[in-house]
């Protein structure tokens, strides 16, 4: 609440200092209010004046020529589809809703920040009168230019990043969360049939519960995605540390072979181990056959065809990808604790398991906290080892969507998109994970205190 | 006493072989599946079959499936050029665009730091694949899909990565700040700092930085079978590679992907291999800092 009134307070000192910007300025600022960078340029600055000048010209260039005619559609997404012309055969060109959206939110953005700019620019005049009515000279180009690698050193180095971030970023989440409002599936495909806005009625279809909702099928796949994070993330968090105590143990010889040999498993490339994996356990795989020939088995083990098999091998599988991952983090940390613990703890009379509860554990969960919490989340975003695996399947009929039992909500989200093509509820279950995770950091953030503590542990 | 220290001997003896018991029993499992890559590559194509068997050494060695992969029937090296023109261009770009931003978060200060950094912590959240049909779209605009697909998936893997600056940013912190101060008082400006004393000191996490980089386009089949799509000579190999495994004929095309896996493996491992002190410091410094 007080954030919002903060908010509210600044800006009314913004809107009141460009009043008296306005009424204090001489006629150069108040040019500059409708041609940026006026004031700058008379005033021999030129290197801002025209920069300023550049955005005004490059903001009205694009909006006139292109932006406009999509921000004007943005409210109806089209009215006019594509169609052929049946008795001419001729092509007749409509709107595209995916154009208009896209370009739309575009112009809007665009808009902001040339509002954004212009601010700049008001305030830009104000110091330099100001500097004027001190007796200052105003700052040269050189020196504008030196100030770039120097004061303002970050500008130089943050654009690019966030140039980059904002166009293949941020536009695309932006856009997408707003095709998750829009009936953008696969019987509305621009530019033959456009789509448009329809509120909520997404979010509603993905949790309801009756013959054509995705209720259901969201809660079922939404229960397999947590128990998955959780086991994915603490089985090979205790196994990796045990494997780390094994092979830190005093009197084991080859200590550098052991590690090597499973750190290697993490050089080569996931596609082709885990591929490979997924055949072996197939029901026609080397283990089924060798089993079989054996006699160990009369009849194959259906470990991707049964959906309880399915997921408890694939959690099994996941050990074996994550434990090296885990065996090389907690090597590191295991040699952080201070020796003269275990040996006071030894004089006391304490086992080996009391020492691990006692000492190790709570060392390991203090350092570690912030990393289990990103490792969490990731797993809960882990596409490629279920996808390699088993491809989210078995299928099933009970569930919609051509969801299958081991799909996590990502894998469901790629099936909506390329086999469904139904991308308004895509955009709506990626929507879900930002919440999912949203949640479960928020809830992380108030339990561990090594995450609050930022420098705490440095 | 002397009876005691011998049982004490005994229980160590004992508890070590157990030791070595498992550790061999995870090297064990964690190398079969790769002893077997390598056993089946070997399998002679014409006269065992190339799909899925239910035995696991070859009857008869053979090169078969090596020499089918380097004939001209197969695209695989200009798949596997495909995929080291990226893997090197995402490697270094990816590299400049993380100690960018790195530098400075971690030692510059201004005013929209914290929002910038949040700002990444939120847009982190959201699943990747959920703005795929989007970049594919952008990327078609400006002719980077299919024909152009080698450098449109470089352009969407550098563009966006000054995300990913939390393990080098983790590790300028702990650069003492005192560097710096006596370098400003020497005159230097923050370019310069960058440039002649942060950038040789990151050193292991710059090499740590594009090893990772390098090694993930050799991992990436969705997205860049959605941009090449239905365009083979713009495939790289993990597309290749799983249409292989996963399109109807994969029964005679098994052994030629247990080749081809093995060959795309090795030049990896043994890179890595090489730089294995770097990545292990990297892994350790970005679990315990976050």
């Amino acid at each position: 609440m007080k954030k919002v009134a903060g908010f509210f307070k600044w800006i009314g000192r913004d809107i009141k200092e460009i009043g008296v910007t306005f009424k204090e300025g001489d006629w150069k600022t108040k040019v500059s209010f409708l041609i940026m960078g006026f004031g700058p340029l008379m005033r021999k600055c030129f290197l801002r004046g025209i920069g300023l000048l550049a955005i005004e010209i490059l903001y009205i260039w694009y909006m006139v020529g292109f932006g406009a005619q999509y921000l004007a559609k943005l409210t109806t997404l089209g009215t006019e589809a594509t169609y052929m012309d049946l008795t001419t055969f001729v092509t007749v060109y409509g709107d595209n809703s995916f154009l208009i959206l896209l370009w739309g939110l575009l112009s809007v953005l665009f808009t902001l920040f040339f509002l954004l700019i212009w601010r700049v620019n008001v305030r830009e005049n104000r110091n330099e009168e100001l500097r004027a009515k001190e007796g200052k000279a105003v700052p040269t180009a050189r020196e504008d230019l030196h100030q770039m690698l120097d004061s303002k050193f970050h500008v130089t180095m943050l654009a690019l990043p966030t140039l980059g971030i904002f166009v293949f970023m941020i536009l695309p989440i932006l856009f997408m969360i707003c095709v998750a409002f829009t009936n953008y599936d696969y019987n509305h495909q621009p530019p033959g049939k456009l789509f448009t806005w329809v509120g909520f009625e997404n979010f509603r279809n993905l949790l309801s519960f009756g013959s054509d909702g995705f209720g259901s099928t969201f809660f079922r796949v939404l229960g397999w995605t947590l128990i998955w994070a959780f086991f994915a993330t603490f089985l090979n968090y205790f196994l990796g540390m045990g494997v780390a105590i094994l092979i830190n143990k005093k009197g084991i010889k080859f200590k550098k072979m052991w590690r090597t040999i499973l750190v290697m498993t993490i050089a080569i490339p996931q596609f082709v181990s885990l591929l490979y994996v997924s055949k072996l356990f197939a029901n026609d795989g080397l283990i089924n056959s060798y089993l079989m020939k054996w006699g160990v088995i009369s009849e194959y083990i259906p470990f991707w065809t049964n959906p309880t098999l399915a997921r408890i091998t694939i959690i099994i599988i996941n050990c074996w990808v994550g434990i090296p991952y885990l065996m090389l983090i907690s090597t590191g940390i295991l040699m952080n604790i201070p020796s003269d613990l275990y040996e006071s703890a030894k004089i006391d009379g304490a086992n080996g398991w009391q020492m691990f509860r006692k000492i190790t554990l709570p060392y390991m969960l203090f350092v570690t906290g912030p990393y289990l919490l990103t490792s969490f989340t990731g797993n809960i975003n882990n596409f490629n080892i279920i996808y390699l695996l088993s491809g989210g399947g078995p299928q099933s009929m009970n569930l919609a969507g051509s969801a299958g039992s081991t799909d996590l909500l990502v894998t469901w989200l790629y099936k909506m998109t390329v086999n469904e093509t139904n991308y308004a509820m895509a955009a709506v279950i990626g929507i879900m994970v930002f919440v999912v995770m949203a949640v479960t950091s928020l809830v992380a953030y108030g339990l561990l205190p090594s995450v609050r503590d930022e420098e705490g542990f440095q | 006493m002397a009876k005691k220290e011998k049982i004490h001997k005994q229980h160590r003896a004992l508890s070590n072989a157990i030791a070595y018991a498992v550790l061999i029993l995870i090297s064990i499992i964690w190398l079969i599946p790769f002893v077997c890559i390598v056993l089946q590559s070997f399998r002679s194509y014409i006269t065992e079959f190339g799909g899925m068997v239910g035995y696991l050494l070859p009857k008869e060695f053979s090169l078969d499936s090596y020499k089918w992969l380097f004939s001209d029937e197969s695209q695989f090296f200009r798949w596997y050029g495909n995929t080291l023109i990226i893997a090197a261009f995402i490697s270094i770009g990816q590299t400049c665009m993380v100690l960018m931003v790195s530098y400075s978060l971690s030692r510059l200060r201004f005013k929209l730091r914290a929002v910038w950094m949040r700002v990444c912590l939120i847009l982190g959240m959201f699943p990747g694949f959920l703005t795929m049909i989007c970049l594919y779209f952008l990327l078609k605009q400006v002719g980077l899909t299919q024909a152009g697909a080698i450098p449109g998936l470089v352009l969407i893997g550098v563009a966006s990565s000054g995300m990913g600056y939390y393990v080098c940013k983790g590790f300028m912190d702990t650069i003492p700040k005192t560097l710096d101060e006596a370098a400003r008082i020497d005159g230097a400006s923050r370019a310069r700092i960058f440039f002649t004393q942060i950038i040789p000191l990151s050193k292991p996490i710059i090499i740590y930085t594009a090893l990772t980089a390098f090694m993930a386009p050799w991992c990436d089949y969705i997205f860049a079978s959605y941009v090449a799509f239905g365009y083979s000579d713009s495939y790289n190999v993990a597309v290749a590679l799983y249409r292989w495994v996963k399109t109807n004929d994969y029964q005679g095309y098994f052994t030629r992907f247990c080749a081809g896996g093995v060959l795309i493996a090795v030049p990896i491992t043994i890179l890595f291999m090489c730089l294995q002190k770097y990545y292990v410091e990297g892994v350790t410094g970005g679990a315990v800092k976050g």
